[in-house]
């Protein structure tokens, strides 16, 4: 069974006014199979952790350690970690102008496999999971996000980690300016994933709303750059009720 | 830098533009024009048309003497297309316009014959004429491109090997024809060639103009475009990418000079290497009897790596106030590291991931030539140069 840990992550970034850090000793294990959900309020840290992780050049690892399966991630590039099973499903995804989105999942899915699909499954492949998330076939056509509304980005995410199959997805902030109807298509997607490959999946979310969609086993509090509570999904129904104030220092007067 | 805004005061000429002081007052068409090269003053690289452009590499071609004589040419039979060689004095030179400049001049100066090419019949068809390997010499060419009215057809001015090369194309398109014609630059690294390339358009008539620019030390290509009457309408494409140490250049003019025309210019080129050198110029000048008309032209330019440099200018000048609209937009940028970091999270190299991101910028027009032969060529050619990164 894979397992991804991090372990006493400190990541700083650097910004116009200087380094900020921004992770100050985050310690999570995943494990196969099992939905963890960071949950925070803003700037507490939670998109850096997923950034950190997929390797966005923009963050700083100045201590700790991400290991899968006992391997160092921190030394593999971008592509080497999605290549060894890491997924992360953007908040933000790019528009890549002139690159269609059949072309982008063909080219993806031979980088991370090592060979170029077979054309009759894969095609049948890609047509299934893009109708089970209500994409309409002229998606595929089009070029990668360009275009795309909010809903239909994030549809793309999901619509990628279906098809590539990794062992471990980031989902950051997928449920973020998501109407209810698109919400449930994502859960679903995210639902389905979990259930054909038995990924483990890290969901990143300021709110408790995707929780009724996507249950998970773990739920961690993030609070300035460090895990502040975990429990199991009882913790979320707490936070729904009160927020995050108590865990907030209050401001001095 | 990107803007989609009505003309200001700089943009008529009443002041310096930011690119240097001594931008004179005038009219884009009222530039001298002459078809004798000693009606111009040597080139000494200050003047406006020749700025931007390394003038002492290609002094042979506009001081020098040149060689007329017919340029060898290859090319296939095609139905409704005729090509042939006409006499200097020919009336149908000269129809389309005159040169500007001192290079242009000194080819039309010296050239003995023009290669003509009619096409003819509502068919789509396609011609491709090649010039392979035009020596080290200094030379000079003219070629006639006439559409007959109510006709359809594309054709490909194709260079490739040594050229030294001024010339003069001139595209006539008569009443409600709708012609293609794609000007292929994939020389050798050393060869030079200037061009200037004058369209004429009838009643109704459409022209598409591609400009596609590969290989070559200095390639200067410069279309101008003439909306001479009412209802017409190009579609302006061009597609260049410098490597090391290359010069390439377009100045694009489009003038709307009839009611209801339409003109739409989109150049787009990639950059990279130490001295990639890129250059556009677009004017549009919308005349006092251009009323109804829609005008958009825009560049872009994608900075591969260090020490390249991409000139930029559009220039708008309208003279009526009644047109159904005019914008321009102008962008350079270098490559975005988050589409990288996108395509790289999908497991894609980062070798790959770059092409991908640089042939799908360039993509955008290649997709628009129609011609599927043609555009499957052109994105093997790009793919070398991808390649060669």
């Amino acid at each position: 069974m894979s397992v991804l840990e991090i372990k006493n992550l400190h990541v700083n970034v650097e910004t116009d006014q200087g380094t900020r850090e921004i992770l100050r000793g985050v310690d999570l294990v995943i494990n196969e199979g099992e939905i963890h959900a960071v949950m925070g309020p803003n700037g507490s840290g939670k998109s850096t952790l997923a950034y950190t992780i997929a390797g966005h050049p923009k963050y700083t690892v100045v201590e700790g350690e991400i290991l899968l399966d006992g391997e160092n991630v921190l030394d593999m590039t971008v592509d080497e970690r999605a290549r060894a099973g890491l997924f992360l499903a953007m908040q933000y995804p790019v528009e890549i102008p002139g690159v269609t989105v059949t072309n982008f999942l063909r080219t993806a899915k031979t980088a991370i496999d090592g060979t170029a699909p077979s054309v009759r499954t894969w095609v049948k492949d890609v047509r299934q999971s893009m109708s089970n998330l209500r994409m309409d076939s002229n998606f595929a056509e089009r070029n990668v996000n360009e275009g795309f509304s909010g809903g239909e980005k994030k549809r793309n995410e999901i619509l990628q980690l279906e098809l590539l199959k990794p062992r471990f997805a980031v989902l950051d902030e997928t449920d973020s300016g998501l109407d209810v109807d698109a919400l449930k298509i994502v859960s679903e997607g995210v639902n389905r994933a979990m259930e054909n490959t038995g990924l483990g999946i890290l969901l990143i979310t300021h709110y408790t709303r995707i929780l009724r969609y996507i249950h998970p086993d773990f739920v961690h509090v993030f609070v300035a750059g460090r895990i502040a509570e975990q429990g199991g999904p009882e913790l979320a129904d707490r936070l729904e009720e009160e927020g995050y104030d108590r865990y907030l220092e209050p401001v001095a007067k | 830098m990107t803007s989609t805004a009505m003309p200001t005061a700089e943009q008529h000429g009443f002041r310096p533009h930011s690119d240097g002081p001594f931008v004179p007052v005038q009219t884009r068409s009222e530039r001298f024009r002459s078809v004798n090269v000693d009606d111009f003053e040597p080139v000494n690289g200050r003047e406006h048309e020749w700025k931007y452009s390394p003038v002492a590499v290609f002094a042979d071609l506009t001081s020098g003497e040149l060689d007329g004589s017919r340029i060898e040419i290859e090319s296939a039979d095609v139905a409704g297309v005729d090509i042939s060689w006409i006499g200097r004095d020919d009336a149908r030179i000269g129809r389309a316009g005159i040169p500007e400049e001192r290079a242009a001049a000194n080819a039309w100066s010296s050239f003995g014959e023009a290669l003509l090419v009619t096409v003819s019949g509502e068919d789509e068809k396609t011609a491709v004429v090649s010039r392979h390997g035009l020596g080290r010499a200094p030379r000079a060419a003219h070629t006639v491109i006439e559409a007959a009215p109510n006709s359809r057809g594309l054709v490909v001015l194709r260079g490739t090997g040594d050229a030294r090369l001024s010339e003069n194309v001139e595209i006539v398109v008569g009443e409600g024809a709708s012609l293609t014609v794609v000007s292929l630059q994939e020389w050798n690294d050393d060869a030079v060639h200037l061009a200037s390339h004058f369209a004429r358009l009838g009643r109704d008539s459409f022209l598409k103009h591609i400009v596609v620019s590969l290989g070559g030390k200095v390639v200067r290509v410069n279309p101008s475009t003439h909306l001479a009457e009412q209802g017409s309408d190009v579609e302006a494409l061009g597609l260049y990418f410098a490597d090391a140490g290359q010069h390439l250049e377009q100045q694009v003019f489009v003038h709307h000079d009839a009611p209801h025309t339409r003109s739409r210019v989109t150049y787009k080129g990639a950059l990279q290497g130490e001295g990639a050198r890129t250059v556009w110029i677009g004017d549009v000048l919308i005349g006092n009897s251009a009323v109804g008309t829609d005008s958009y032209e825009q560049n872009r330019n994608l900075v591969l790596t260090d020490g390249t440099r991409a000139d930029s200018v559009p220039n708008l000048e309208i003279e009526t106030g009644d047109i159904e609209g005019a914008g321009h937009a102008s962008a350079t940028g270098r490559f975005d590291d988050e589409q990288l970091f996108y395509l790289m999270a999908r497991g894609i190299p980062e070798g790959e991931a770059r092409r991908l991101v640089v042939r799908g910028f360039l993509t955008e027009i290649i997709q628009k030539i129609g011609s599927p032969e043609l555009e499957e060529r052109l994105n093997a050619a790009l793919e070398a140069e991808l390649q060669g990164s």
